[in-house]
């Protein structure tokens, strides 16, 4: 078949943002300072069309009003003054989502389907800057060499029509793969070398399971057993009896491990506490479904569920960030919707740990540039949350340069699950033995092959490339859209995502309901030809997932695919002869039983030793002197632009934050909408009055004194962030989220085992939070190799604990945000102020090593937020803030900023003989910022007196419209500041990031 | 909340398209019937519908598939008073915003479209729905006479000055003086959000502009904080010339705009709807629904 070329680009009179857009990230980023630039787009139609008719074609997509379009090559500008003309396309076998849609609008212009696709790259003419420079714009900026291609013309030129094909067409073949009698060395080697990820135990229970059998494996069955077994999909680290050396020396056994011991025990208690107080009633179980599932489900209202997963997609990220991040988003939502038999999605939340920005220094080889990572991912997640049609309510960025090695990348999803679905309760699913597998949506390809077991290890020069994946929303837009109608319409009896570990975990996983399945790759729709039957089992290629169609329905819900042009294809059945059958057309290539594949894993005991490195602390004398030399209102000014607290505005406003119209307290609020949102409220349903509450707590810098008093915080802030938003004190859940560098000691991990001992003490923090609070874990995920050796440079994560708290209203209408209403108003701190600036952002903006961690006494701060939630109850709080990164200080700074009214208040009643600077900045958990009515104050106070209530001073007018902040001690004035100043500090595009 | 909190509460599912006998005129909100198109990677279906029932008329979510399905006779979408364009990421926005889900409609619902419009019907389009209405040539609809094959494209929505999709409040000065239907009695301002990488609002030739602006067909603007047009980013979020947000045709039945109606339909979507209740200017009901209502009232009028 011919190639057609087509090119597009703008009228010479209509403006060509990208062309503005790419100028800009070259001066700022690499101080290039291009004359011109303009951009086209090229689609490379490798389709069964004539050229007639691929001149309709370019009539029908390009567009009549502002573009010009050629078949071949446009004019490349004067002969007298030729550009640099570069070329950004896909390398093969690389999800080009853009390609698919053109082929549909091919189709549609010519009324008939087509075979092939549709290839699509970039142009961009330069001006102004010599070949080298544009070559290095390319690998610095416009380009990822591991996905993407580039091409550099001169004109005049002849137009490439060379289209990155993929696939072979040599058949794919199963090997045997000789275990027996291998030494340890030998297996070892095998696992390397086939990235199976599996250890020399673990390879043992391998080799003897088939010395039972008495033949060998395939390589499809070595492969299934690696994804199954990978840290990532068993957990493995979370689940090891660990022998564990606490602080005082004391050793003991953590039998079942830190995940049963700690996280599932937390949940269990809290449900048997609500049992014992009856606070339930007859409305059935709180907690609906935890840890079961591919997401947590608790009760709602009468009609829905709420439902809530984060998920981290750190690895990917690292590699391709825009990819791996937007695969990050739409990946976690695949995890709400296959919850149950279905869920409607309702909300995004992310969050980024990354390196600093404006990182200057030298990197080691095979990093990309902070502030490349931190682009890349944010548009990832951008272009992924909004193409889905799911507002963004929360999301973070915090910056340390120890994630500039692995950037961690969270991304969750909460959904609505209606309570009931076609007669049965949506929460369980009922897939039975005979149950047809279908595979529905994307195609299967070599991306994202070993995804599962490349994030079970840590990060070098070898990562396997096609471990990235890239996302196409619009593809599993239209797949939820039809299992939506699939699911109203009873249609199918169970479905789960096809993540990491692809088919193998998905069919693995929903087998174990029915108790077997048989499966036939030769069926499996492929992207491309050539892909062996291993690789089709374990790819993890977008945009999938796998159902369970009860016989009878499997003609309606095929039909209805197809109306709906989503591809869906029966590819096997669900048995219950407990094993796991895989075929390639005749040939037998994985045969597996489910109680080996699921219960053979060997458990290895690990051990955990606290055995911190010393750490030396700056004097107070040093402390002192390094405050003194600093007025206070520049202290203040300074924190509002340290990276970690800055607004975040910047990249924010390209999410969407209001489709589905139901959005309450949104996650920028004050008068200019910039200060981020205590915490997010939202509708869940049309007509419905009763809200979903989001809030947050991440403290990976308190880690390096003490994760036990890290993970206590993280709950208490997520707890604390929901309450002040109005959120029932009897309706909060959680999401724990650990990325954590290698906690297994070795010899490139010589500190594994104190890594390890932060492990069982961040979890008996969590442990004793949750009790506290009544907070429930209901999902989570850990991530435990967190680390990246590049250039002979180890780069390690500080522990890390994402605790994501979902609360509820009754009616949105009573929500509250941090910005204080009225002159007049009083305003209180609830909890008490101690020394506590270890690891702050204060001692960041000092350069110096602080000591005092926060104490979170959760069982004495719980009476505080009953009493808080009571008051607020009674309508006494008008306005409520949490106290968190630079302390009360930048607390109040939101304050003014978005109320932009005069606050005035004294630190006399802060903490007992603290200085003002360390009443202002330290980061005291458990405490509040609240205001009421001056009428309500005695109120007030006499409900949460007894909960150390400071009464700080009142709101004022503020000065010309514009806010301000106060700060008094002693009868003396120590600070005034104008919102104006504040908000400078505060805003990133003051700083040239 | 109205006493429709439940018929709104349970998530709307698809329906089946009425039957292609013509539409009667309508004697209360509730025979007006609205038919809101979806699938493809449109996202807004639920506010629009919500919308639109809240105004008190009957809505069916229907996927264009279903539509196509029938062959596109001419009198395919005779039983409605009222075609919803909405909002999301048709086919991604590949290409350019809207461009291939136009394309279909354009090559197999076309006639049946220019008969709808011919027979009086009423459309709007939002966001993904307006660039699909100016894709196809119903917008700003002034060169297509009575009984004729829609038109070619005449104007064009075309990337923000500032690449790339931006979320923000803006504020509309609404023209009491445009034809328009659905803006009729709003104003001399209306807020609502703003969420698009493709709204700056570009036309064939100055002449056409020309004729725009006489005919008064732009009945709303991006505006400032005193309610002035403005072509200044933020208030305005893309560079449209003269703060244009949105076209109507000739008639003032078919309406377009960027923005979305369909955010503000409750008090509490405003971001200063606290601010907005302490001073006692919190409305009843949010004020994109009068959008909605006006429609069902144009429709109700004949």
């Amino acid at each position: 078949m011919p190639i057609y070329r087509l090119e597009i680009e703008n009228r010479p009179a209509v403006p060509d943002a990208l062309a503005t857009k790419t100028a800009q990230t070259l001066s700022a980023w690499l101080g290039l300072s291009p004359a011109r630039i303009r951009t086209r787009k090229v689609y490379l139609c490798d389709l069964d069309m004539s050229e007639a008719e691929a001149k309709k074609v370019l009539a029908a997509i390009a567009d009549p009003v502002i573009e010009v379009a050629a078949l071949g090559a446009l004019p490349d500008g004067e002969p007298g003054d030729p550009p640099v003309i570069l070329t950004v396309s896909f390398l093969p076998g690389v999800t080009d989502a853009v390609g698919k849609s053109v082929k549909t609008a091919c189709e549609d212009a010519l009324g008939r389907a087509l075979a092939g696709q549709v290839y699509t790259g970039t142009m961009y003419l330069v001006w102004g800057l010599p070949r080298a420079d544009v070559e290095r714009a390319a690998a610095e900026v416009l380009h990822n060499p591991l996905i993407q291609r580039i091409r550099i013309d001169a004109p005049p030129r002849r137009p490439d029509l060379s289209v990155p094909r993929a696939g072979a067409t040599q058949a794919p073949r199963t090997e045997i793969v000789p275990l027996r009698g291998l030494s340890d060395e030998a297996l070892e080697r095998l696992s390397r070398e086939r990235l199976l990820a599996l250890s020399v135990p673990e390879m043992h229970a391998a080799r003897d399971h088939f010395e039972k059998e008495g033949r060998e494996p395939t390589d499809a069955e070595l492969e299934c057993i690696a994804q199954t077994w990978s840290e990532h999909c068993k957990h493995k680290i979370f689940n090891a009896p660990i022998e564990y050396t606490d602080p005082a020396g004391n050793t003991r056994r953590i039998e079942r491990g830190v995940f049963k011991t700690y996280v599932v025990a937390a949940t269990e208690d809290v449900r048997k506490a609500r049992a014992s107080s009856g606070i339930d009633g007859d409305g059935g179980d709180f907690l609906v479904s935890v840890f079961s599932d591919n997401a947590g489900v608790v009760r709602f209202t009468d009609e829905c569920h709420l439902v809530y997963k984060v998920e981290t997609h750190n690895s990917p990220s690292a590699l391709d960030p825009y990819g791996g991040a937007m695969t990050g988003i739409v990946g976690v939502n695949r995890d709400s919707f296959g919850c149950g038999l279905g869920a409607d999605l309702l909300a995004n939340v992310w969050g980024y740990c990354l390196g600093k920005p404006n990182h200057t220094g030298a990197l080691p080889k095979g990093l990309m540039p902070p502030r490349r990572i931190r682009d890349g991912v944010h548009h990832g997640v951008i272009d992924g949350g909004n193409q889905s049609g799911i507002p963004y309510m929360r999301g973070f960025e915090l910056f340390d340069d120890r994630f500039t090695g692995k950037p961690l990348v969270y991304c969750g999803t909460v959904a609505a699950m209606p309570v009931e679905t076609a007669g049965r309760p949506t929460h369980e699913k009922f897939t039975a033995p005979g149950d047809r597998i279908v595979m529905i949506g994307g195609r299967v390809g070599k991306d994202g092959i070993h995804g599962a077991t490349f994030s079970s290890v840590e990060l070098n020069e070898s990562s396997p490339v096609q471990a990235v994946q890239i996302g196409d929303p619009i593809t599993q837009k239209m797949m939820f859209d039809m299992l939506a109608e699939a699911r109203d319409r009873g249609l199918y009896s169970g479905i789960t995502d096809n993540g990491a570990g692809g088919l193998s975990s998905s069919v693995g996983e929903m087998a174990e309901a029915s108790g077997g399945a048989e499966i036939d790759l030769a069926r499996v729709p492929l992207k491309y030809p050539g892909l062996a039957p291993w690789e089709i089992l374990v790819s993890e290629a977008q945009e999938r997932m796998t159902v369970a169609v009860p016989p009878d329905k499997l003609e309606a819900f095929l039909a209805l695919a197809a109306r709906r042009e989503v591809e869906a294809t029966e590819i096997g059945t669900f048995t219950n002869s407990g094993k796991l059958v895989v075929r390639y057309g005749e040939e037998k290539v994985c045969d597996l039983s489910l109680a080996f594949l699921h219960g053979g894993l060997p458990k290895v005991v690990r051990t955990a030793r606290w055995s911190p490195p010393p750490r030396a602390f700056a004097s107070a004398a040093d402390r002192d002197e390094a405050l003194a030399a600093r007025p206070l209102g520049d202290l203040v000014v300074s924190m509002l632009a340290q990276p970690n607290i800055r607004s975040g505005e910047r990249y924010a406003r390209h999410y969407d934050h209001e489709v589905k119209g139901l959005a309450v307290v949104k996650p920028f609020v004050g008068v200019f909408r910039d200060v981020p949102a205590t915490a997010t409220v939202m509708r869940v349903r049309h007509g419905r009055d009763e809200g979903v509450v989001l809030g947050e707590g991440i403290h990976p810098h308190w880690s390096d004194i003490d994760t036990h008093a890290m993970a206590l915080a993280c709950a208490d802030e997520g707890v604390r962030r929901i309450l002040c938003a109005g959120a029932r004190i009897d309706r909060m859940a959680a999401l724990d989220n650990f990325c954590w560098p290698d906690p297994i000691k070795s010899t490139t991990t010589p500190d594994g085992e104190h890594k390890l001992a932060q492990l069982v003490r961040a979890c008996e923090g969590l442990y004793e939070a949750c009790v506290a609070y009544g907070l429930p874990l209901i999902s989570g995920k850990d991530s435990m190799k967190n680390d990246a050796t590049l250039g002979g440079v180890k780069i390690s994560v500080p522990p890390t604990l994402l605790v994501s708290v979902i609360g509820q209203m009754k009616d949105v209408r009573c929500a509250l945000t941090l910005s204080p209403r009225a002159p007049g108003d009083v305003v209180y701190l609830l909890g008490e102020t101690e020394d506590a600036c270890g690891e702050s952002e204060l001692s960041r903006l000092l350069g110096l090593a602080l000591e005092g961690v926060p104490r979170t006494d959760a069982k004495r701060f719980a009476a505080r937020y009953h009493a808080f939630a009571a008051a607020h109850e009674a309508g006494l709080v008008r306005s409520a803030h949490v106290l968190s990164r630079g302390g009360l200080a930048v607390a109040l700074s939101h304050m003014v900023m978005a109320s932009e009214l005069g606050l005035s208040v004294s630190l006399d009643g802060v903490g007992a003989g603290l200085s003002p600077a360390i009443a202002l900045f330290s980061e005291s958990t458990g405490r509040i910022l609240l205001s009421t009515r001056a009428e309500d104050a005695a109120a007030l106070e006499a409900r949460l007196s007894p909960h150390a209530l400071v009464r700080l001073g009142t709101v004022e007018p503020g000065s010309s419209g514009r806010g301000y902040l106060r700060i008094r001690q002693g009868g003396q004035t120590l600070a005034e500041i104008g919102s104006d100043a504040l908000r400078r500090a505060f805003q990133e595009e003051s700083h040239a990031v | 909340m109205p006493s429709d909190g439940h018929r709104l509460g349970a998530a709307l599912g698809q329906a089946e398209l009425r039957p292609q006998t013509p539409r009667s005129a309508p004697k209360e909100a509730r025979d007006v019937r609205v038919l809101v198109l979806t699938g493809y990677g449109l996202n807004c279906e639920a506010e629009t519908a919500a919308g639109f029932l809240r105004a008190g008329a009957t809505v069916d979510l229907v996927h264009l598939s279903e539509i196509l399905e029938r062959g596109g006779q001419a009198d395919t979408l005779a039983g409605y008073h009222i075609l919803a364009f909405i909002g999301g990421f048709s086919f991604g926005d590949h290409i350019q915003s809207g461009r291939v889900f136009a394309n279909r409609l354009r090559f197999r619902l076309g006639e049946a479209l220019c008969r709808f419009v011919d027979d009086g019907g009423l459309a709007l389009g939002v966001c993904n729905g307006f660039q699909t209405l100016v894709c196809l040539g119903l917008l700003p609809g002034v060169s297509r006479a009575r009984g004729m094959p829609l038109a070619a494209q005449q104007a064009a929505l075309v990337h923000n000055d500032r690449l790339g999709y931006f979320d923000t409040w803006v504020k509309l000065a609404v023209d009491p003086a445009s034809p328009c239907v659905w803006t009729r009695g709003i104003g001399p301002t209306i807020e609502m959000p703003s969420r698009h990488g493709e709204g700056k609002l570009l036309f064939l030739d100055e002449s056409l502009r020309d004729e725009i602006l006489a005919s008064r067909l732009v009945p709303v603007r991006y505006a400032d904080a005193s309610g002035a047009p403005t072509e200044v980013w933020p208030d305005n979020p893309n560079g449209s010339p003269g703060g244009m947000a949105g076209l109507c045709d000739p008639t003032g039945r078919i309406f377009g705009l960027m923005p979305h109606p369909d955010a503000y339909l409750y008090p509490e979507n405003h971001p200063d709807w606290i601010r907005q209740r302490d001073a006692g200017t919190l409305p009843a009901a949010g004020l994109g629904l009068r959008i909605f209502e006006n429609g069902v009232r144009a429709a109700l009028a004949g």
